[in-house]
């Protein structure tokens, strides 16, 4: 067999192995399997689901942002998250306004408008009035930006180093809007991708606001509530839009894998469409991170069919805070399960999910 | 970004690629090496392969720092920072490369405080800020990252710092490029030389190449440019028969190299008998330890560490992997056993190993035609 040939099959044997479900094999915790990338998915996948989903599978299978449930011809989403973002406060937010927006968005990822909130904070013996004040009063601001209402809440208190200051959990319910068919497997070729923004925004805001490397740059996170957006979008394109997204850990590359495996497609993404901005692709480069794997909490993925794809951008860019929005790329349907690049430089390479953690507790 | 976006420009890509076409001798198959994890990590992530033509083959080479630290030197790293109060800290790539047991993001789930820094001098820091810890900075690299390690360890000594050591594993590049060239299985038509290396060691270290193998050198940039380019510069000799080392990167090389540099480097360091090397064994005086003047900051003195030699893993085809001898797809266990978040081999884990720039950039079927 000639060279090319093998090295096709080899390529072929280890897409099969990919494609297996994986199992959760490690002997411990680490890092990793909060990152948000292949560990994580083991952790998921390999662990949790098998655990809780029966024979005859159920909303958590589909592994959406949001699970849903149907009661009495009402469909309702609904979603959990948990913050442990390190510092509390950072340029352009707070664990507090993270918690809600999160949870809200989760739930517009799924087409469902957001309703109501409950609030659990877990607090380290210790934590300054001050602090715990502030952060209150940022997650009852961010609940009336995104209209939603908090309904119900938990607070429990640990010994000093037992947590960092303090956690959060929020669980939000919404309604899914009649519009909205939004399903992960449902991206088809010659589907346009749309980002709503520069991307890698809010973690490079952390990572700088850590003061770990004595870089400094005017930046904010990018954390807001996307059904605005959302909304938008349903009314542009209406069944036309295949899919959302909002790329938080793991950054938007993640989420490209995650969509070209659920729907056995491929997604090509224009390097030089993506946008990005200035301080994140100078903090990018000199980190040697890509800004495709790094998180953001404002910035969705929309897939959209080709005939939409114009309306839903140009709707898109007139929600505040979207303005940027771009079509970065689109999807084929060779080779399934993948995300691949056209470089900036004209070349070609695979964007593969993400596999260490560059920076623990984003979120 | 400005001095950066300059050198990915498409279009002066294309016309390279061009001239590269027409410097080529119909029919011959080149293979050129480029020595520096840094260019394989370039060359993937650019995807710089789609614009050569087929027969120019690109060849990794064993200038991978992390690809090329051994088993056992891991395992001491790992028993350090297993030490009560002792906070270890390593660039970020380190944490995943298995040792015999484990790796050290192991050792940090089970309570060592194992610290990512991105410079030696960020231990040094924290070493200041902590004095009732003992602070130990696991340091790797070329002659690249030599000189940041031995500027940390002036600095430590100016200051008085006690609490802070450091375990050395810093290699050099020319021993293993001379075992490369005399090894028989592998035939190479030229080298692209390690740009960040020669920028402190100058460009006369290789002069060996074009004079006992007669092979030219091009040092080069990382940027895709400055590589296309380096490959036309390399075909162009061949084309004229000329064997010489070429500084591409002259923006940044000078060719006598940082004199600074190599001072501060002969000041802490001295050449260790031999090292052992990851897949290539041992190579005598490839490596530097502390000078006896800086002995004091010598990790491996201040701690007791195993210091055994461990083999490889069976399986593991790093070796001939770094030496250039197999592509990385051609390992046994490559992507299937050996994958960037279970890896087996260095290689692996990296981001400039040759298995993992390939597995994580260039893992897809690519049809291309030959000249």
């Amino acid at each position: 067999m000639s060279a090319v040939g093998r090295e096709e099959r080899v390529l072929q044997i280890i897409e099969t192995a990919r494609s297996k479900t994986p199992r959760f094999r490690d002997q411990q915790v680490t890092l990793a399997h909060g990152a948000g990338g292949k560990a994580t998915r083991t952790l998921i996948e390999g662990l949790l689901v098998p655990a809780f989903v029966g024979p005859e599978g159920g909303s958590l299978a589909k592994l959406a942002d949001a699970g849903t449930v149907a009661i009495d011809g009402t469909t309702l989403a609904m979603t959990t998250d948990s913050f442990v973002v390190k510092p509390l406060r950072f340029p352009g937010g707070s664990i507090g306004e993270l918690a809600v927006n999160g949870t809200v968005n989760d739930l517009a990822m799924a087409g469902a408008r957001p309703l109501a909130l409950t609030v659990s904070v877990i607090l380290e013996e210790g934590l300054g009035a001050a602090e715990l004040k502030a952060e209150v009063e940022a997650i009852a601001r961010a609940a009336t930006a995104a209209a939603v209402e908090i309904i119900g809440g938990d607070t429990k208190v640990v010994e000093r180093g037992a947590a960092d200051g303090m956690y959060i959990c929020t669980t939000g319910i919404g309604v899914i809007d009649p519009r909205a068919q939004l399903a992960p497997d449902r991206l088809a070729p010659g589907d346009t991708i749309l980002v709503s923004g520069p991307v890698g925004e809010h973690g490079t805001a952390i990572m700088l606001a850590r003061n770990e490397f004595d870089l400094d740059a005017e930046l904010e996170s990018d954390t807001r509530p996307l059904w605005a957006a959302t909304d938008a979008l349903l009314a542009a394109a209406g069944s036309d839009l295949h899919c959302l997204r909002d790329a938080t850990r793991g950054g938007v590359a993640s989420v490209l894998n995650e969509l070209a495996r659920a729907s056995r497609v491929s997604v090509v993404v224009r390097e030089a469409d993506v946008p990005v901005s200035p301080v994140v692709h100078a903090a990018a480069e000199l980190l040697g991170i890509d800004p495709m794997y790094v998180a953001n909490e404002g910035r969705l993925v929309a897939c959209v069919a080709p005939g939409a794809a114009e309306d839903a951008l140009a709707a898109l860019r007139g929600v505040p805070g979207c303005e940027e929005a771009a079509a970065v790329g689109e999807v084929r349907a060779e080779p399934p399960g993948m995300v691949l690049v056209e470089t900036s430089f004209g070349g070609k390479r695979v964007m593969d999910e993400l596999v260490g953690d560059p920076l623990p507790r984003i979120c | 970004m400005r001095f950066v976006d300059e050198f990915r420009d498409a279009q002066l890509g294309r016309a390279v690629g061009g001239e590269i076409l027409s410097t080529l001798e119909p029919g011959r198959h080149y293979k050129v090496m480029e020595v520096c994890g840094g260019h394989t990590h370039s060359i993937y992530k650019y995807g710089i392969d789609d614009l050569l033509p087929e027969n120019v083959e690109l060849v990794h080479g064993p200038g991978c720092p992390v690809c090329v630290i051994p088993m056992g030197r891991v395992d001491d790293g790992i028993a350090v920072a297993l030490n009560d109060g002792v906070i270890f800290t390593c660039f970020g790539d380190m944490l995943r490369v298995p040792g015999s047991e484990q790796t050290l993001l192991d050792a940090k789930a089970q309570g060592a405080d194992v610290r990512m820094v991105y410079s030696p001098l960020d231990a040094l820091r924290i070493a200041r800020t902590n004095p009732e810890r003992e602070v130990v900075f696991f340091a790797i690299g070329f002659e690249t990252t030599a000189p940041s390690t031995a500027l940390t360890l002036k600095r430590a000594k100016a200051e008085g710092v006690r609490n802070f050591s450091c375990v050395c594993n810093h290699v050099t590049i020319v021993p293993p490029l001379r075992a490369l060239l005399e090894s028989p299985d592998l035939r190479l038509d030229g080298f692209i030389g390690p740009g960040h290396v020669c920028t402190v060691v100058g460009a006369r270290p290789f002069e060996f190449i074009p004079a006992d193998y007669q092979r030219p050198v091009v040092i080069s940039g990382f940027e895709p440019l400055d590589i296309l380019q380096s490959i036309h510069m390399i075909l162009r000799q061949l084309k004229e028969g000329r064997r010489e080392v070429e500084n591409q990167y002259t923006r940044v090389v000078p060719r006598e190299g940082n004199l600074r540099a190599l001072q501060v480097l002969a000041e802490v360091f001295e050449l260790r008998p031999h090292f052992e090397w990851r897949g290539l064994g041992f190579i005598s005086q490839s490596a530097l330890k502390l000078s006896d003047a800086y002995r004091d900051f010598d990790a491996e003195e201040r701690f007791a560490v195993p210091g055994v030699r461990v083999a490889d893993p069976k399986a593991c085809q790093c070796g001939e992997v770094l030496k250039g001898v197999i592509k990385p797809w051609e390992c046994k266990v490559f992507g299937t056993a050996c994958t960037p978040e279970h890896a087996i081999g260095t290689c692996m884990v990296s981001p400039e190993g040759a298995c993992a720039a390939y597995y994580n950039y260039g893992r897809y079927a690519r049809d291309k035609e030959a000249v």
